[in-house]
C-alpha cells in the first residue's frame, strides 16, 4: 500500500506544491512520499540497530530512481543515521575506539576497492545484475541464518533451557593467527587479520550494494571476534559511519550519482524515524527482533531472486552513454 | 566562353529559383518562450508555437489548403538499448545497440497525418515522422542506420515514447483561420537541458514550399542548476559538502533527540 502510493506519487500528476525536481537522480518526485520512506526505514532501523540501507536502496530502485544513484544515494542517508546513533553510544561509552580504527583500515580499501568495481561494471552495463545477485545471495543466506538462528533461540526459550550463550573463553582457529593485538575496551585479544578482513568485506560491499552492513556486521563481530554485544553496535556505528562517509565522496568523484537533495529528505526522515524505532524496540525480546529482522532480510533477498526468475515485462531497456542516468 | 555560358544559365537559374521562392508563401512563427527554466518544482510543460502562413499577389491558390510538420528535436546524447536474455534461469542484458547523436527528445507534430499530404519519397527524403528519423547505430567502427523493423530500433522508439521523450501527434497543429497556424509543444519533466530547434515545413498540393526554424532552451535554474553542475564539475567539493550535510544532520538529531 504504501509502495502503490509511493509510485503514485512520483509521478508528474501528484500535488504540485510537494513535487521537487532531483537534480541528480532527474526525475520528480513527491517530498511527503521520500519523507515518509526515510520515516519508516528510519524506524526500522532504530528498532534493530542497524542502518537500514539494504531497505532503503531497494525501495529508491522500486520507486524509479536508478539502481546506481539509489546505492550512492543511500550511502549518505545512512552515513548520517549511522552519526546519530555513535554520538549516542559514545556518550555511553560503548565503542571501543582502537576495534573501530583497526576494522577501518581494511574498511578504507573496500570501500574503494567497491566503488572501483561499480565504476567499471557500470560502464559494462551489468551493474543493474550485479546488485540484484548481491542482495540475493546476501540477504538471502543471512536472512536464512537469521531466521533458523531465531526460532531455535525461541523454541529453547520455550521449552525451558537455558539460553545457550558462546562466549568468552571459546576459541576458534581464528585466535590462532599471528597480529595479535589487545582491544582493551572489548577484552578481546586476536588477530588484526580477521579484523581487517572483515571491515574490507563491509567497506567493499557497502559501496557496491548500497547497505551500511549494520545487520551483518554485528553478528560477524559477535560470532567471529567475540566482541561483546554492549560494545558491538556501537563500534559497528563507527565503521558505517567512516566507510559510508567515504564511498559518498568517492562515488561523487567518480561517479557524480550523489543526490543531495534526495539523501537530504530520506536523512531527515531517517533520523527521526530512528528515534521511535529505538523505542518500540526495546519493548521487545530479543529473540522475537531478530526473527522479525530476519524474516525482513530474507523478504528483500526473495524479491529481488523473483524478479531476476520471472521474465521481464520488458525485454529491452536503454540508458544514457555518458552523463548522469 | 562555354565557363562564361555555363555560369550564365547557373545564374539565371538561381534567380528563377529566388524569384519562385519570393512569389511563393512564407512561414513566419513565433514560441511562447525561448527559455524553460527547471525550478525545484518543475513537472514538465508546454510551449506554444504560432504564426502565420505569409501570402503575397503572387502566391497562387491552393486548393487543398495549407498543412504544417513542425520537428521539434533536442539535445543529441548516445543511447544504448540493452535486451535481456535468460542465462541459468536469470534475465540478464545480453545484447545491446549503441545509437549514435540521436536527439534526446524529439516530437513531430502536424495538421494530418503526414502521409495524407505527401508523399512517402518525399516524406522519406525529409525524415518527417518518427519511423522515417535517422538513428544511427554504432556497427563495429561505422554508423549506420538499420532496417526499420529491427527490434532494437522499435524498442528504442516505444521506449523514449513510453517516457513521453519522443512523440507523434498528427493533430498537434491547428489552423485557427486559413493561414493562422499553433501547435502545443509538450516538454515532460525528464526533457534533457540543452539547446531545441523547431524545424516547420510547410506543404501544399503535395509539395514542400516554405520552411521556418525556431530554438529554445531548457535550463536548470537557480539552486538545482547549482548542485547539478557542481556534482559534475567539482566532485570531490560536492562529495565532501554532502557528507558533511549527512554528519550535520546526523548530529542534529542526536542533540534534539537526546535522552540521556
Amino acid at each position: 500500500m504504501l509502495l502503490e502510493s509511493a509510485r503514485r506519487g512520483l509521478a508528474p500528476a501528484g500535488g504540485r506544491a510537494v513535487q521537487i525536481y532531483l537534480p541528480i537522480a532527474d526525475l520528480p518526485v513527491n517530498v511527503f512520499v521520500v519523507f515518509a520512506m526515510g520515516l519508516a526505514v528510519g524506524f526500522i532501523s532504530g528498532m534493530f540497530g542497524i542502518g537500514g540501507g539494504f531497505l532503503m536502496t531497494p525501495l529508491l530502485i522500486f520507486l524509479g530512481v536508478s539502481p546506481a544513484v539509489s546505492v550512492a544515494t543511500v550511502s549518505t542517508h545512512i552515513a548520517a543515521s549511522s552519526f546519530s546513533g555513535a554520538i549516542s553510544y559514545w556518550r555511553r561509552r560503548a565503542v571501543d575506539l582502537s576495534l573501530a580504527t583497526m576494522l577501518l583500515l581494511g574498511g578504507f580499501v573496500g570501500t574503494a576497492a567497491g566503488v572501483g568495481l561499480f565504476t567499471y561494471l557500470r560502464a559494462l552495463g551489468q551493474l543493474d545484475l550485479t546488485i540484484s545477485l548481491l542482495y540475493v545471495a546476501l540477504l538471502g543466506s543471512v536472512g536464512t541464518l537469521m531466521v533458523v538462528e531465531a526460532v531455535r533461540a525461541i523454541l529453547r526459550s520455550r521449552s525451558g533451557k537455558p539460553v545457550e550463550l558462546r562466549r568468552g573463553g571459546t576459541h576458534t582457529w581464528l585466535h590462532g593467527l599471528p597480529l595479535k593485538m589487545r582491544f582493551k575496551q572489548s577484552r578481546i585479544y586476536v588477530s588484526t587479520i580477521p579484523v581487517w578482513t572483515i571491515g574490507l568485506l563491509m567497506g567493499f560491499i557497502g559501496a557496491i550494494m548500497g547497505i551500511g552492513g549494520g545487520f551483518l556486521l554485528v553478528p560477524m563481530l559477535i560470532y567471529f571476534l567475540r566482541v561483546p554485544t554492549n560494545v558491538v553496535i556501537g563500534t559497528s556505528m563507527v565503521l558505517t559511519l567512516v566507510t559510508m562517509a567515504t564511498a559518498t565522496v568517492l562515488h561523487s568523484v567518480t561517479n557524480h550519482l550523489v543526490d543531495a537533495i534526495l539523501a537530504l529528505i530520506l536523512m531527515v526522515g531517517g533520523v527521526t524515524g530512528a528515534q521511535f524505532g529505538a523505542r518500540a524496540g526495546q519493548r521487545m525480546r530479543g529473540e522475537r527482533l531478530r526473527l522479525l529482522l530476519g524474516v525482513l532480510v530474507l523478504a528483500v533477498g526473495i524479491r529481488f531472486a523473483v524478479d531476476l526468475v520471472l521474465r521481464p515485462e520488458d525485454l529491452y531497456s536503454i540508458r544514457m552513454m555518458e552523463g548522469q542516468q | 566562353m562555354r565557363r562564361a555560358a555555363i555560369t550564365a544559365v547557373a545564374l539565371a537559374c538561381l534567380m528563377a529559383g529566388l524569384g519562385a521562392r519570393a512569389a511563393a508563401e512564407q512561414l513566419v512563427s513565433s514560441l511562447s518562450s525561448q527559455r524553460v527554466l527547471i525550478t525545484p518544482s518543475f513537472v514538465g510543460t508546454e510551449l506554444v508555437l504560432f504564426g502565420i502562413v505569409e501570402r503575397d499577389a503572387a502566391s497562387p491558390q491552393r486548393r487543398g489548403g495549407y498543412d504544417i510538420v513542425a520537428t521539434v528535436s533536442g539535445p543529441r546524447e548516445t543511447i544504448v538499448v540493452r535486451r535481456k536474455g535468460r542465462m541459468l534461469g536469470i534475465w540478464v542484458n545480453a545484447e545491446s545497440r549503441t545509437f549514435v547523436e540521436v536527439p534526446a527528445y524529439l516530437a513531430v507534430l502536424s495538421t494530418r497525418p503526414p502521409e495524407q499530404f505527401a508523399s512517402v519519397d518525399l516524406l522519406r527524403r525529409l525524415q518527417l515522422g518518427l519511423r522515417r528519423t535517422l538513428l544511427p547505430q554504432l556497427i563495429g567502427s561505422d554508423t549506420a542506420d538499420v532496417l526499420r523493423e529491427d527490434p532494437f530500433r522499435a524498442a528504442f522508439l516505444r521506449l523514449k515514447q513510453s517516457r513521453d521523450l519522443y512523440v507523434e501527434a498528427p493533430d498537434g497543429v491547428t489552423f485557427r483561420t486559413p493561414v493562422l497556424y499553433r501547435a502545443n509543444i509538450p516538454l515532460p519533466a525528464a526533457a534533457p537541458v540543452g539547446t531545441y530547434e523547431v524545424d516547420l515545413k510547410l506543404f501544399a498540393d503535395g509539395a514542400l514550399i516554405a520552411r521556418g526554424r525556431e530554438t529554445f532552451e531548457i535550463a536548470k535554474f537557480g539552486f538545482e542548476q547549482f548542485l547539478a553542475a557542481s556534482a559534475v564539475n567539482d566532485g570531490l567539493l560536492y562529495g565532501l559538502a554532502t557528507a558533511a550535510m549527512a554528519l550535520l544532520t546526523g548530529w542534529i538529531a542526536s542533540v534534539v533527540f537526546r535522552r540521556d
